[in-house]
């Protein structure tokens, strides 16, 4: 029975994988990664890591993809160049390094002559690969990892946002008109829907100078 | 105080008159670099007088002294020692240097006045001093290779002392790459006698020479052969001479110095030198007799051709230098050397007066320009007389004794030597003929307008505007050039003390060595010469009649000189127009220059031009220097190439990299 | 199964994703194609940490599915910037560091 299926996962996986690169639009070879992603998710059922599992789905599957989509959307199509076809030449230069790396780490793992690659794995234990195990283990031996990666999370974030920021002087559309404050303005009595808040909110109202 | 000591004392005294005035040079106020410098050359004659006083006071077979200063490099099969060799021919020749420079110092003192350059003049005059008497004091073949060098390069130096004329820096060049033949002959030569005898010291070398050469060997005859080229380069003989009448843009006091009194015997000092090899080498000293002897006729037929005064007197140098190479190569040593010393005397003595002669005519040296200075001119007539006279070999001047040695002993050697002896007489004839031409056109006849300028108004003549004597360019007096003063001897009591000094030697010389009456120079160089084997013993007899065909050669020669330039001018024309093709030999120097000219500077200049157009430009530029740089682009391109910023490019390489190490670290395990 | 195959599956799937990155142009695709080695990474991982029966592979595993997320927020960052900017999204066109 699991190993019926293992060449499920493992057929879906390579197929979403080759899916991947040869799909000619974007879209599709989100899908298809997709489904990679599921297949890879059972793959780690069958060795025993639950949480591992879950999370490529919720996390992976779930939000990574999301990004991707949203951003495979914003981009679109509209560029000619997109997903142009690779020559010749290339394609078959890319199959045999592929074709070589594939071989060679074949050699590298399986002539290895780590015995326990031919068995199933140690002895299970209950509890192993569970959520709880999990935990105890990044809050306990890989606590700095854990605490790094959150903050590797942060930087991200921040980053993300700093590189997509709109620029100034950019012909977008929607452009900002900095307030412009003079005395008289500060002595007069400020006209309504004006003040803190609408400068912090924008620029609207403000007397046409 | 040893004689070595004083010798080295004689040898650092010019040295430290070098540094004294070339360090302090724009310091030195007035005329002092001038003192500096002849107190430094008197120094240095001083102890050369002690040098020889000392040197009496030992043994006569004892009479080789070496003294080593300090070993420059001693390795296997090499010993090279800043060593000095102070024996009787060099105490003579330091003598001779020594003494005849300080007097052209004091010369030069008040001549040289006025030119921008006089301290730099004094300072190159002494490193001259210096170079020569380390070139006669060397102990072994290094320091005579040295000083023998630099000799050379001083006389370059000062040759193109007045640097800003072309004529004087081209013949500087020409003097020097003549001289570098010869130092190319003397530097192999050595090498072909150090080959055998395994050592520089002098010494050393003659003492192994004949166990190590057989005689008459190739090696021997070969490096005595090289030897000559260089004693004929120095020496300007026949066919390394070009440069010496060209060394005459030179101010005169050099002209006196290095090229009569000095340097330009020092190819007879080394023949006399090396004489145990040349003794070996019978073939060698034959070629340097004949050499000789063939110079000493045709610089006299020149002489009789040349129009410019100092070029006069350098080839009469040429000449007598002839009769002493002559000398030397067939054995008379000492005669040779006397007549080293005598020529010495008054062939500087010559040049001294033609300064004082040259200055009295504005800087002009043609002797078509002069005539009439008898009155003028008073002393310096008075000393060229006497220079003539001893020149010439009138009896009982110092000439006539040394030119009768040396062809006593060449009729004493006998067979083909005889042959030498009458090219001698004929040789003599020549050198009062042109002597004498000399003299009386420039004295005797109406004054020209510079004598009577002289004469009436006691005023030097200057010329409007500084020229340039040989090519006539203007020029002017600032450094680089001569200055504005003139000196002659009348007005110049040390000019006059130094010339007369000369001229007092050049008539009492003769008597240290009068053939088969005195022999004192032949008693004090005999310890050098005592392992001579070649003898010129002639009998009595050769001896009255070589003295007395001296005599009737010389007077006659004098007596019709007289009659062709004064008593009847227009003869010489006559007879210049009956021998036409020998005049105009005479007149072109014998086509010696344009023989050379064809044969080594044209062919020189082609290689030039050629290695530069297609070896260098070709070849060298073009495939070596072109090739490597573009060899260096082409690799550099391709390297550029993977830097070409593409993505996908730079993801394989290093996905290739990657798979490489992987790779590696397989076949590893 | 024996844990070599996974092992295996994981080769295949790094192999095809570097292939990917060498072939596609756009450049979304390529991010893409590097998920697809990390996934495989992470298969590997885990695997591994089958085979020791320690919880250590799986922790890893975690960490690089945290950081596979970081890299994408960046990643799609600067392909949004460069929508933004007109530049053509063509890793092929995208050659100069200026600007």
């Amino acid at each position: 029975m699991s190993t019926f299926v293992f060449f499920v996962a493992a057929i879906g996986a390579i197929t979403g994988a080759i899916g991947v690169i040869a799909l000619k639009n974007p879209y599709y070879s989100v899908l298809s990664l997709v489904g990679h992603m599921i297949s890879l998710a059972a793959l780690f059922l069958l060795l025993r890591a639950e949480f591992l599992a879950a999370s490529q789905v919720i996390i992976y599957a779930g939000a990574v993809i999301v990004l991707y989509v949203f951003v495979v959307s914003y981009v679109g199509d509209s560029a000619p160049t997109l997903g142009q076809e690779p020559s010749r030449l290339a394609a078959l230069g890319a199959f045999a390094c592929g074709t070589a790396l594939v071989v060679e780490l074949l050699i590298a793992v399986l002539g290895s002559g780590l015995q326990a690659i031919g068995h199933d794995g140690a002895p299970y234990h209950a509890g192993f690969g569970t959520p709880g195990a999990i935990g105890t283990l990044l809050l306990t031996r890989f606590l700095a990892p854990f605490e790094i990666a959150s903050y590797l999370l942060l930087v991200a974030a921040i980053g993300a946002v700093t590189l997509a920021r709109r620029r100034r002087g950019l012909d977008d559309g929607i452009e900002e008109r900095t307030p412009v404050l003079e005395l008289g303005d500060v002595l007069r009595t400020r006209p309504a829907a004006t003040g803190t808040m609408a400068e912090a909110g924008g620029s609207r109202g403000v007397s046409e100078s | 105080m040893s004689a070595t000591a004083a010798a080295w004392i004689a040898l650092a005294a010019p040295l430290a008159g070098t540094i004294v005035t070339g360090a302090l040079f724009r310091r030195l106020p007035g005329r002092s670099a001038g003192w500096i410098g002849t107190a430094a050359v008197a120094v240095s004659f001083v102890f050369a007088l002690i040098t020889l006083a000392k040197i009496q006071s030992v043994a006569p077979g004892a009479r080789e002294l070496t003294s080593t200063l300090w070993t420059i490099a001693g390795t296997t099969g090499v010993d090279a020692r800043a060593t000095i060799l102070v024996d009787p021919l060099s105490v003579l020749m330091i003598c001779v240097v020594a003494g005849v420079s300080m007097l052209i110092h004091l010369y030069s003192v008040i001549y040289l006045a006025g030119d921008r350059g006089y301290s730099r003049f004094f300072a190159y005059l002494n490193f001259f001093v210096f170079s020569m008497l380390l070139l006669v004091l060397a102990g072994n073949f290094l320091l005579l290779i040295v000083g023998w060098a630099f000799v050379g390069a001083v006389s370059y130096i000062l040759i193109s002392f007045w640097y800003r004329r072309t004529t004087a820096t081209t013949a500087g060049f020409k003097a020097f790459v003549i001289n570098v033949v010869g130092d190319i002959g003397l530097v192999l030569g050595t090498f072909f006698i150090f080959r055998h005898t395994h050592t520089f010291d002098l010494l050393a070398s003659f003492h192994a020479a004949s166990h190590v050469f057989a005689s008459g060997s190739g090696d021997v005859t070969a490096g005595c052969l090289l030897l000559l080229v260089g004693a004929f380069a120095k020496s300007a003989q026949i066919p390394l001479h070009t440069w010496l009448p060209d060394a005459m843009e030179g101010p005169t006091p050099v002209s006196a110095l290095i090229h009569a009194a000095t340097m330009v015997t020092a190819g007879v000092y080394l023949i006399a030198r090396m004489h145990p090899l040349f003794q070996l080498a019978p073939a060698a000293g034959d070629v340097g007799a004949v050499i000789g002897c063939l110079t000493l006729l045709i610089a006299g037929t020149i002489g009789l051709a040349a129009t410019d005064l100092k070029r006069v007197i350098a080839y009469s140098t040429m000449s007598q230098i002839g009769y002493m190479i002559m000398g030397v190569s067939i054995g008379a040593y000492t005669a040779g050397l006397f007549h080293l010393m005598t020529h010495a005397f008054f062939k500087a003595l010559l040049f001294m007066a033609a300064g004082s002669l040259i200055s009295a005519m504005g800087g002009v040296q043609s002797l078509d320009r002069m005539s009439g200075f008898r009155r003028a001119l008073p002393f310096t007539f008075g000393s060229f007389i006497i220079g003539g006279l001893a020149l010439s070999g009138v009896p009982p001047f110092s000439g006539y004794f040394s030119k009768d040695s040396i062809l006593l002993f060449a009729a004493g050697r006998g067979g083909w030597h005889w042959a030498l002896w009458a090219a001698g007489y004929v040789g003599a004839l020549l050198t009062a003929l042109y002597t004498f031409r000399m003299i009386f056109r420039a004295f005797l006849g109406e004054p020209c307008a510079e004598a009577r300028e002289l004469i009436e108004t006691g005023h030097l003549h200057h010329a409007e505007a500084p020229t340039n004597p040989a090519n006539g360019e203007i020029e002017d007096t600032d450094v680089g050039f001569p200055g504005p003063d003139h000196a002659v001897a009348e007005r110049a009591v040390p000019m006059r003390a130094a010339m007369g000094t000369l001229a007092l030697l050049s008539i009492v010389g003769g008597i240290v060595a009068i053939p088969h009456v005195t022999s004192w120079l032949d008693h004090f160089l005999a310890p050098t010469f005592a392992d001579s084997t070649l003898v010129g013993n002639a009998s009595n007899g050769v001896l009255a009649l070589g003295l007395i065909l001296g005599a009737v050669v010389s007077l006659g020669g004098v007596a019709a000189a007289y009659f062709i330039w004064v008593a009847r001018p227009a003869l010489a024309g006559q007879l210049r127009e009956r021998f036409a093709p020998l005049a105009t030999l005479f007149e072109n120097k014998w086509y010696f220059d344009e023989l050379i000219d064809t044969l080594v500077v044209r062919p020189g200049a082609w290689f030039g031009r050629f290695s530069q157009n297609t070896f260098e430009r070709v070849f060298i530029n073009g495939v070596l220097v072109g090739g490597s740089t573009g060899l260096v682009r082409a690799s550099s391109a391709l390297v550029r190439a993977t830097q070409s910023g593409m993505l996908r490019v730079y993801a394989a390489l290093m996905l290739l990299g990657a798979a490489a190490v992987a790779f590696y670290f397989l076949l590893q395990s | 199964m024996s844990i070599g195959w996974y092992l295996a599956v994981s080769a295949i799937v790094f192999a095809i994703g570097a292939g990917g990155v060498l072939v596609r142009r756009n450049p979304i695709v390529i991010l893409l194609c590097l998920e697809l080695m990390l996934n495989a990474a992470n298969l590997a991982l885990i695997g591994f940490s089958r085979m020791w029966g320690n919880g250590d592979g799986q922790v890893f595993a975690l960490v690089v599915i945290v950081v596979a997320a970081c890299e994408v927020t960046v990643g799609l960052g600067l392909i949004v910037a460069l929508h933004r900017r007109r530049l053509p999204i063509d890793v092929d066109e995208l050659r100069e560091l200026q600007g």
